[in-house]
C-alpha cells in the first residue's frame, strides 16, 4: 500500500526549518546529567594543576619558597616565572597589542594574579601544596582609582613599559596611559555645541562588573611527548583563536594542536580571552608529559578573569529648545586594569562604543576614550554585549532622558522626535556606522499603547501628589540600538585574522545531513537553530542534521561565540554554504528528471517539474543519485563549505518599558512590569529567542540593581564570593513580558540580526531610567548604579523624602 | 590522609567505597564514581548547581563531605530516570525550555524532584522560593518555573492515573 500523499502543510511542517519553536536538540543530554562539560573530563595519569595567586594588589615579589609544597607527597612541580623565563613565556601577548604576565615577573599588579603553580596528584594535594608555597611580598602604593592613576605623581604600574611613549593605539602621555581614542567629527560636534540653544551635560559611572558564568573557566591540557601533539579540551568561546595563539606561545606547529570546546555552562564573553590557567597547564603537560587538569574556583573566576564595564563616561548633548538633538559629546576615562586585555577587534580598542549616538538622528558628534592602567584585574570586554555597545546605549539613553528633564519635554515624546525615521534607513550615524534596517517608530508606539502609557503617567502623577502614598513610581524607557555581528574583514579582525565565520555542510547518501561551524554554543541552542536554517533552505527535515562545533581538528576555522554573531555571521555561512548544495541539487535534479534546470520548481524539499505537479526528486533522492550517478562532469557527493565575510554589522533594536515601585520608608524596589519589545530581524526560532530574552533581561537586572566589584583603597576585592556578589534567585527575578517586530537585515542571507545581547544591553538603562524616573519631581536627574535598597534608601534621605 | 569505608544506596545500587576522610561528596560522585551530572559552580553552597538528593531530603554536595554519607539513600540526576522512562521534571523541563547552558539543570531538576514532593501542588510564588537555593544563568527562571509548574500537572496526572 502506498503511503498516504502528504500536503505541502505537513511537508513544510516535519522539516521544523525556520520560524518554528522547535524544542531543543541539546537538552536530551543535560536533563540526564550527560552533557560533558571541561571538569567532566577525565584522562588515565591526569595530574591536577592549582595556582598560588597575590594576597596584596601591588607589590615586589622579593622571594619565593617551594621547598615546603614540593616535600608534600603527590607534589610533582612548583613553577614561577623565573622557570617560565627559559621558555619566553612568563609573558604574553594580549589580543589589544599589550601584553600579560603569565606568572607574576618580579611583581604583582593586582589582588589574586598568578604568582606560581603547582602540579600534583589530585585537587586536594594541590590545594595543600598551594598553602605550603610561600611568597614575600614588599607592598606598593595601590592605584584603585583611573582619575588618580593620570595624575603626575601616581605610581608607575607598569615598569616594563617604561621608555615605551608609543602603544598599539598611539602615543602614551603618562606613565599610566595606555590609549587614546577617538571617533567622530571634533571640530563639527564643537560648532553645533557652541550654537546650539540648550545643552545639558551628566557624569556616570558603569561600574565594574563580572559576567559570572556558573561554570567557572578550565581546561584539560594533554600533550602526547611521542606524536608531538597537543589536545586541550578548554571552556572557550573561541577555539580556533585560541589554537592559533597556542601555537604561536608554544611553537607547536598549529596542525598538532587540538582545541576542544565541550558543553560550556556559560560563558557571556568571561571565556573569550587567553588566561595564565591554559597557558600554565599546557606548559605544564608539555614539560611533565602526563595530561593536566585545571579548574577555576568561584573566587578566582571573579577575581581574575575579564570582567565588564569599568567605564567613567561624561556625556553631552546639544539641541533646540523644543527638544531636537543637534549634537552629542562623550568623553570617557576607562579602567583597563593591570594589563590592556581587552578582547576587542584590534582597530577598536574601545570597541564598538561609538555607537553611542544610539537610535538618534544626529547631525554632529565626537567621542573620546581614555584607556588607563590600574591595580585591577585585567580583561574589558564582555558580560553579554558586542564590544562596549552596553555602555555606549546606557550613556545615549540616559542622555536623552537628561535632556527630556531639562526640557520639560516626556521621555516617549522626545524619543518620537529624535528616533531616526524608517525613510531614512539604510542611516549613516555621524560615527560612520551605516545602520542596515530599523523601524523604531512602530515598534515604540506598540510598545506605549500595550502597556497603557498615559494611564501608568496619570497614576504616576497622582502618587506623587498624595503625601500618604507608601511608594515613589518610576517609569523607565529606552529605545535602544545595537551594532552586532563582528564583522567585516575590512573592519574587523583578531591577532590580524579576520572576522569571518564558517560552515561545511556534507549531505549523506540518505539524505540525513551534518554540518559543522566556527562558532561554538554556550547555551544559545546552536545544535537545534542552525539546522532549523539549513532544513528552511534544503528541505531536509531538522531532526536528521546534526550539528557539531567546538573542536578545532574537524570544524572550520571560524572566529567563535561573542559579540551576537553566531546568526548574523555564522547563521549567514551556513545559508551561503546550503545554497551551493541548493544548486548542484538542481543539476542533478535536471539531470534525473530529465530536464533542464530552468523548468525545475522549488518547492519545500523538492524540485518539481513546472506543470508536471507528479514528476519531482525530493532533496533525498537527490543525495542518493549524487553519490551514485552525478550527472557527467558534476563531481560526485553534495557537500558545501563557505567562510562568510559580512558586507557590514547588523543592527537589532528594541523598545523597552518598566515601572518601578520604591517603599519610600526601606528604599526597597519592585519591579512591577517590563515590557520588552525586541527586532532582530527574521526569527529563527521564537521559543529559543524568548528563552534568550528572558536571560538577557535577567543578567541586565541583575548589573542594574545589584552587581559591583568593590574594592578597599588597598585594592582588596570586597564581593568575589556568589555570597556577596548578587545574581539574582527566582524569588528576586521579576516577571518579563515579550513581544517583537520583525525588520530584516536586508544584507543578511536569511534577514536575521541576532538576539541574545539586545535584553542586557537594552534593559539596564532601562531600570536607571525607571528608578531616576522615581526621583525626577524632586529634580533628580541621574543615579548610579547599582540600584540597591540601601543605595535608593540613602537618596531617598539625601531628598528628603518622608513616609 | 586517613580513609574510611562508606556504604551507601546509590540511585537505587548498594555500593562500599573507600574514601578519604576529607573528600566532598561531590567530588566523590563526580570522580570516584564518574557520576558527573551535579556540578561545581561556587563550592561555598549559594548556587545549587551539585544539589542532590539525600534521604529525602535536597543537599547541596559541594559543602557536604562524602563520610557523611555513610548508611543514606542517595539519588543524584543520572537515577531520575527510571528504566529508561524520563520523570515529569526532565520531560517538563525539555517542553518548556527550562533550561539553555544546562549547567544548573541537573541542580534544579533535583530541587525541583524533591520540591513537587514536599509541595505537591505550588503556586508560582511557592516555586520560586521553593528553588531559590538555585542559581540559573540563562533562562531568567520564568521558563523554569513553568517547567515546574508542568511537572506539577504531571505528576498529579499520574497519581489520578494510577489510582
Amino acid at each position: 500500500m502506498n503511503a498516504p500523499v502528504k500536503t505541502p502543510e505537513e511537508r513544510q511542517a516535519e522539516l521544523q526549518g525556520m520560524g518554528d519553536s522547535r524544542l531543543r536538540k541539546e537538552d536530551a543530554r543535560f536533563i540526564q546529567g550527560k552533557g560533558q562539560y571541561c571538569d567532566d573530563i577525565k584522562l588515565p595519569g591526569m595530574l591536577h594543576m592549582d595556582i598560588v595567586r597575590s594576597p596584596i594588589a601591588h607589590g615586589r615579589i622579593k622571594n619565593i619558597k617551594k621547598d615546603d609544597a614540593l616535600a608534600i607527597p603527590g607534589v610533582h612541580a612548583v613553577l614561577t616565572a623565573d622557570d617560565l623565563k627559559p621558555l619566553n613565556l612568563h609573558w604574553m601577548p594580549t589580543l589589544a597589542g599589550d601584553v600579560a604576565a603569565v606568572l607574576a615577573d618580579e611583581k604583582v599588579h593586582f589582588q589574586m594574579q598568578e604568582v606560581a603553580i603547582v602540579i600534583a596528584d589530585d585537587r586536594y594535594i594541590a590545594a595543600d601544596a598551594v598553602e605550603a608555597v610561600e611568597v614575600e611580598y614588599e607592598e606598593l602604593p595601590v592605584v584603585m582609582d583611573p582619575y588618580a592613576a593620570l595624575e603626575a605623581d601616581a605610581p608607575v604600574l607598569r615598569e616594563d613599559l617604561a621608555g615605551k611613549n608609543e602603544g598599539a593605539h598611539g602615543p602614551r602621555e603618562h606613565h599610566n596611559h595606555i590609549f587614546t581614542w577617538e571617533a567622530g567629527d571634533k571640530a563639527a560636534a564643537d560648532d553645533v555645541f557652541a550654537s546650539a540653544p540648550v545643552t545639558v551635560s551628566q557624569h556616570m559611572l558603569y561600574p565594574r562588573v563580572h559576567p559570572c558564568p556558573l561554570e567557572t573557566c578550565g581546561c584539560v591540557a594533554s600533550f602526547d611527548p611521542i606524536k608531538g601533539e597537543l589536545t586541550t579540551w578548554m571552556t572557550s568561546q573561541a577555539p580556533h583563536v585560541v589554537r592559533t595563539v597556542v601555537s604561536m606561545l608554544s611553537g607547536v606547529p598549529e596542525s598538532k594542536v587540538r582545541i576542544i570546546s565541550p558543553d560550556i555552562g556559560g560563558g557571556f564573553g568571561n571565556k573569550v580571552g587567553v588566561y595564565p590557567g591554559y597557558v600554565c597547564a599546557i606548559v605544564s603537560s608539555i614539560v611533565l608529559g602526563k595530561p593536566v587538569k585545571w579548574s577555576e574556583d568561584r573566587i578566582e573566576n571573579i577575581s581574575s578573569t575579564a570582567f565588564a564595564r569599568d567605564y567613567h563616561m561624561d556625556g553631552h548633548l546639544a539641541a533646540t529648545e523644543d527638544g531636537k538633538i543637534l549634537g552629542l559629546k562623550v568623553d570617557v576615562v576607562a579602567d583597563h586594569g593591570a594589563f590592556d586585555a581587552c578582547a576587542d577587534p584590534t582597530k577598536f580598542p574601545a570597541g564598538l562604543f561609538h555607537i553611542c549616538s544610539g537610535s538618534y538622528d544626529i547631525s554632529a558628534a565626537h567621542c573620546s576614550v581614555k584607556g588607563v592602567y590600574t591595580n585591577k584585574a585585567p580583561g574589558g570586554v564582555a558580560y553579554r554585549c558586542s564590544f562596549r555597545v552596553t555602555e555606549a546605549v546606557y550613556l545615549i539613553e540616559r542622555m536623552v532622558d537628561v535632556l527630556a528633564q531639562k526640557l520639560d519635554i516626556d521621555k516617549a515624546e522626545i524619543r518620537r522626535k529624535n528616533l531616526i525615521r524608517k525613510d531614512q534607513f539604510p542611516y549613516t550615524s555621524p560615527f560612520g556606522f551605516e545602520y542596515d534596517s530599523g523601524d523604531y517608530h512602530t515598534a515604540l508606539e506598540k510598545v506605549l499603547d500595550a502597556v497603557d502609557y498615559k494611564a501608568l503617567r496619570a497614576e504616576q502623577q497622582e502618587k506623587r501628589n498624595d503625601p500618604d502614598s507608601p511608594t515613589l513610581m518610576g517609569i523607565g524607557l529606552v529605545t535602544f540600538t545595537e551594532v552586532v555581528g563582528a564583522g567585516p574583514t575590512k573592519m574587523c579582525d583578531i591577532l590580524g585574522v579576520g572576522m569571518f565565520d564558517s560552515c561545511e555542510i556534507r549531505i549523506h547518501p540518505t539524505g540525513s545531513a551534518i554540518a559543522r561551524m566556527g562558532t561554538i554554543t554556550q547555551g544559545q541552542g546552536h545544535q537545534t537553530t542552525y539546522a532549523q536554517i539549513i532544513a528552511s533552505e534544503l528541505g531536509i527535515p531538522s531532526e536528521v542534521i546534526q550539528v557539531e562545533e567546538g573542536d578545532t581538528s574537524t570544524a572550520p576555522y571560524g572566529l567563535g561565540t561573542y559579540g551576537s554573531r553566531s546568526t548574523p555571521v555564522a547563521g549567514a555561512a551556513i545559508a551561503m554554504a546550503a545554497r551551493k548544495i541548493h544548486a548542484k541539487a538542481k543539476k542533478i535534479a535536471a539531470h534525473l528528471l530529465e530536464v533542464s534546470e530552468s523548468d525545475l520548481d522549488w518547492e519545500i524539499d523538492r524540485f518539481k517539474v513546472r506543470g508536471n505537479e507528479d514528476q519531482f526528486k525530493t532533496m533525498a533522492d537527490i543525495a542518493f543519485a549524487a553519490y551514485q550517478q552525478p550527472p557527467e562532469g558534476l563531481e560526485p557527493g553534495l557537500e558545501a563549505v563557505h567562510y562568510y565575510d559580512p558586507p557590514n554589522f547588523t543592527y537589532p533594536f528594541g523598545i523597552y518599558f518598566c515601572v518601578v515601585d520604591i517603599d519610600k520608608g526601606t528604599g526597597e524596589s519592585s519591579i512591577r512590569r517590563f515590557y520588552a519589545l525586541d527586532d532582530c530581524g527574521t526569527r529563527i526560532n521564537p521559543m529559543i529567542i524568548d528563552g534568550q530574552i528572558h536571560g538577557g533581561l535577567t543578567e541586565g537586572f541583575a548589573v542594574a540593581m545589584g552587581q559591583q566589584m568593590p574594592f578597599d583603597e588597598q585594592g582588596n576585592l570586597l564581593g568575589n564570593t556568589l555570597m556577596d556578589y548578587f545574581l539574582p534567585t527566582a524569588v528576586e527575578t521579576p516577571a518579563w513580558e515579550t513581544d517583537y517586530t520583525v525588520t530584516p537585515s536586508p544584507h543578511h542571507p536569511i534577514g536575521a540580526k541576532g538576539v541574545a545581547e539586545s535584553p542586557h544591553v537594552g534593559s539596564i538603562p532601562t531600570f536607571t531610567s525607571a528608578v531616576v524616573d522615581a526621583f525626577a519631581h524632586l529634580g533628580v536627574t541621574h543615579i548610579d548604579m547599582p540600584h540597591t535598597s540601601y543605595r535608593i534608601w540613602k537618596k531617598l534621605k539625601e531628598e528628603g523624602v518622608q513616609l | 590522609m586517613a580513609k574510611q569505608i562508606v556504604k551507601m544506596t546509590l540511585n537505587g545500587q548498594q555500593i562500599e567505597q573507600l574514601v578519604d576522610s576529607r573528600t566532598l561528596l561531590v567530588h566523590f560522585l563526580r570522580e570516584q564514581m564518574n557520576l558527573t551530572g551535579a556540578h561545581i559552580g561556587c563550592e561555598t553552597s549559594q548556587c545549587g548547581a551539585c544539589t542532590i538528593d539525600i534521604d529525602g531530603e535536597s543537599v547541596k554536595a559541594c559543602t557536604h563531605l562524602a563520610v557523611q554519607c555513610d548508611g543514606s539513600d542517595v539519588k543524584t540526576v543520572e537515577g531520575l530516570a527510571e528504566n529508561g522512562v524520563l520523570h515529569p521534571v526532565q520531560e517538563a523541563f525539555y517542553e518548556e525550555h527550562g533550561l539553555q547552558c544546562g549547567y544548573c539543570t541537573p541542580g534544579m531538576l533535583m530541587r525541583s524532584y524533591r520540591f513537587l514532593q514536599e509541595n505537591p501542588n505550588p503556586t508560582e510564588d511557592e516555586i520560586r522560593t521553593g528553588i531559590s537555593g538555585n542559581l540559573c544563568r540563562c533562562t531568567g527562571y520564568q521558563n523554569i518555573i513553568k517547567a515546574v509548574q508542568s511537572a506539577a500537572t504531571k505528576l498529579q496526572d499520574n497519581e489520578t492515573a494510577s489510582a
